[in-house]
């Protein structure tokens, strides 16, 4: 594989760039693999790359009905964080967080990681009594995390509203100052090279169509481009993990839900960090772009329409210009949506199932992206060795049955409630 | 925006509406014995399905009914509405 390098740079340019080697290839589907990953989406290349790298898995085929990274790792708005309470959440995004650190050199491929900080605004007493508690589960984690009070957020974000008569005032927040953003495409765009390169065909344009299935075990699938024989499969289809469950005739604790963001007009450099509204659900960052990156709650119902309606988005950037009120001057530039996983208790599940050899990866619900890294590294341990990794033991798929639930945010069932 | 037509209001924008999730659960008979399947399959798991959908909506800006609404999940497109205890053929 060609190293993206400043020598290479430099020497492509004498032909002005028309030289450089494809980033991946375009195979047509052999007959048979040692792992087959359905989905060319983040999570599902990262797998690719870590079964090929940690576990000297190449025999390896990904399966896209699209094209790679054109679902969620294309749609999210690329914050990167591990600011969880429980510690089955804590302790896999830090994983995910040093995987992150690393990611640029180790995949040979700027993905711009950049950790600027992410600030939840608390609204109330409770709510930073709340902040609190989070924060010193945090840090005995190993995650750093710092509770900031009214004037030390009005030093780092004055754009805010900080006058008096507003209906939710800030009284302070909670920060963790190595959390930050990541350019999403390239994310999807590095794991897809490095996997290629090592051996993993890279299939687009492919949907699967049904599964092979005998005496409790599988055999391969069934694809738009021909069967595929495989010893085993993994699932990594985000939004699409219900419609794929249904040819396997398994019910899962997830339903698919709609979500949207949007970006304003690019404005001169204003907001350095992550900010996070604490009396509803907004978020915003600064692209590098100069855009303000911009999201918030689910439209609420269940949808595999991959667009968003606008009450939610007008209801979402309400509480945007309740926190930034200069938001209100901006004209919005970009608008889209992605289909969720939304699993019952807010918490991803990463597991075998009741059929030898299939394995699951699904119910990221709001996190994804941030957990692209983790989540292939641990799959990618859980099918090589068909049996779960310590940092992804909680995400059983049985925890539901057994009372195990990991509820981060205290929703209960409906998770897509805002 | 969705229009829900409300079988006891008429038709009313989505605004007016809260989502109450998947119409085709059942709660489990409580006379008899319940299996912790059963438990799992009514509390948890969910078909989800990509294209018509039975779903529960609650008029809870108009007449606070509890409602049964068909809808596409693809398209959004409502096809009928029903009152809650209504049976749906």
């Amino acid at each position: 594989m060609q190293k993206y390098s400043i020598f290479n740079l430099v020497k492509n340019a004498f032909s002005n760039h028309q030289n450089w080697d494809l980033a991946w290839k375009d195979p047509t589907p052999k007959e048979e693999y040692d792992v087959v990953i359905i989905g060319g989406g983040g999570h599902g290349l990262a797998t690719a790359y870590y079964l090929a790298k940690e576990h000297n898995i190449t025999k390896v085929a990904i399966i896209e009905k699209g094209w790679i990274g054109g679902g969620n790792v294309g749609r999210n708005t690329t914050i990167i964080r591990s600011n969880y309470m429980h510690d089955e959440n804590g302790l896999f995004s830090e994983f995910g967080m040093d995987l992150w650190r690393k990611m640029s050199q180790d995949l040979n491929y700027n993905v711009m990681f950049s950790p600027r900080g992410i600030i939840n605004l608390a609204h109330s007493d409770a709510q930073m009594n709340a902040y609190a508690r989070r924060g010193n589960s945090m840090r005995l984690n190993g995650i750093d995390a710092v509770l900031l009070n009214r004037e030390q957020v009005k030093e780092i974000i004055p754009m805010a509203d900080f006058s008096d008569n507003v209906r939710f005032p800030i009284f302070g927040g909670l920060m963790q100052p190595s959390a930050g953003t990541a350019r999403h495409d390239a994310v999807a765009w590095g794991y897809a090279r490095q996997a290629d390169s090592m051996g993993v065909d890279i299939i687009q344009n492919c949907e699967v169509i049904g599964f092979d299935v005998s005496a409790g075990k599988i055999n391969g699938i069934r694809t738009s481009r021909g069967n595929i024989k495989a010893k085993k499969v993994g699932l990594c289809v985000a939004g699409s993990t219900n419609i794929l469950a249904e040819k396997l005739n398994m019910t899962l604790p997830i339903e698919t839900h709609l979500l949207q963001a949007c970006v304003s007009e690019p404005i001169k450099p204003v907001l350095d960090n992550v900010v996070t509204f604490g009396a509803g659900h907004f978020y915003v960052s600064q692209s590098d772009k100069g855009e303000m990156v911009m999201g918030g709650d689910l439209d609420g119902y269940n949808s595999y329409a991959q667009r968003g309606n606008l009450p939610t988005l007008q209801h979402v950037l309400t509480e945007g210009i309740a926190m930034m009120p200069f938001l209100s001057k901006l004209k919005m530039l970009r608008t889209w949506g992605g289909i969720m996983d939304m699993s019952m208790d807010g918490s991803p599940i990463i597991d075998k199932t009741h059929i030898e050899g299939l394995y699951l990866n699904c119910g990221w619900c709001y996190g994804g992206f941030k957990a692209t890294p983790a989540s292939g590294w641990t799959f990618a341990h859980t099918i090589a060795q068909d049996r779960v990794h310590e940092l992804n033991a909680g995400y059983s798929l049985n925890r539901f049955s057994t009372g195990h639930l990991i509820d981060e945010k205290g929703l209960g069932t409906k998770t897509w409630i805002s | 925006m969705l229009y829900i037509n409300c079988p006891h209001c008429g038709m009313r924008s989505q605004n007016e509406f809260s989502y109450g999730g998947d119409a085709s659960v059942k709660r489990p008979e409580l006379n008899k014995e319940v299996s912790d399947q059963e438990w799992d399959n009514f509390v948890y798991n969910r078909k989800s399905l990509r294209g018509k959908h039975l779903e529960l909506w609650q008029h809870i800006s108009g007449c606070r009914q509890w409602i049964k609404v068909e809808r596409d999940t693809a398209t959004h497109e409502i096809f009928r509405t029903f009152k809650a205890d209504e049976e749906v053929a």
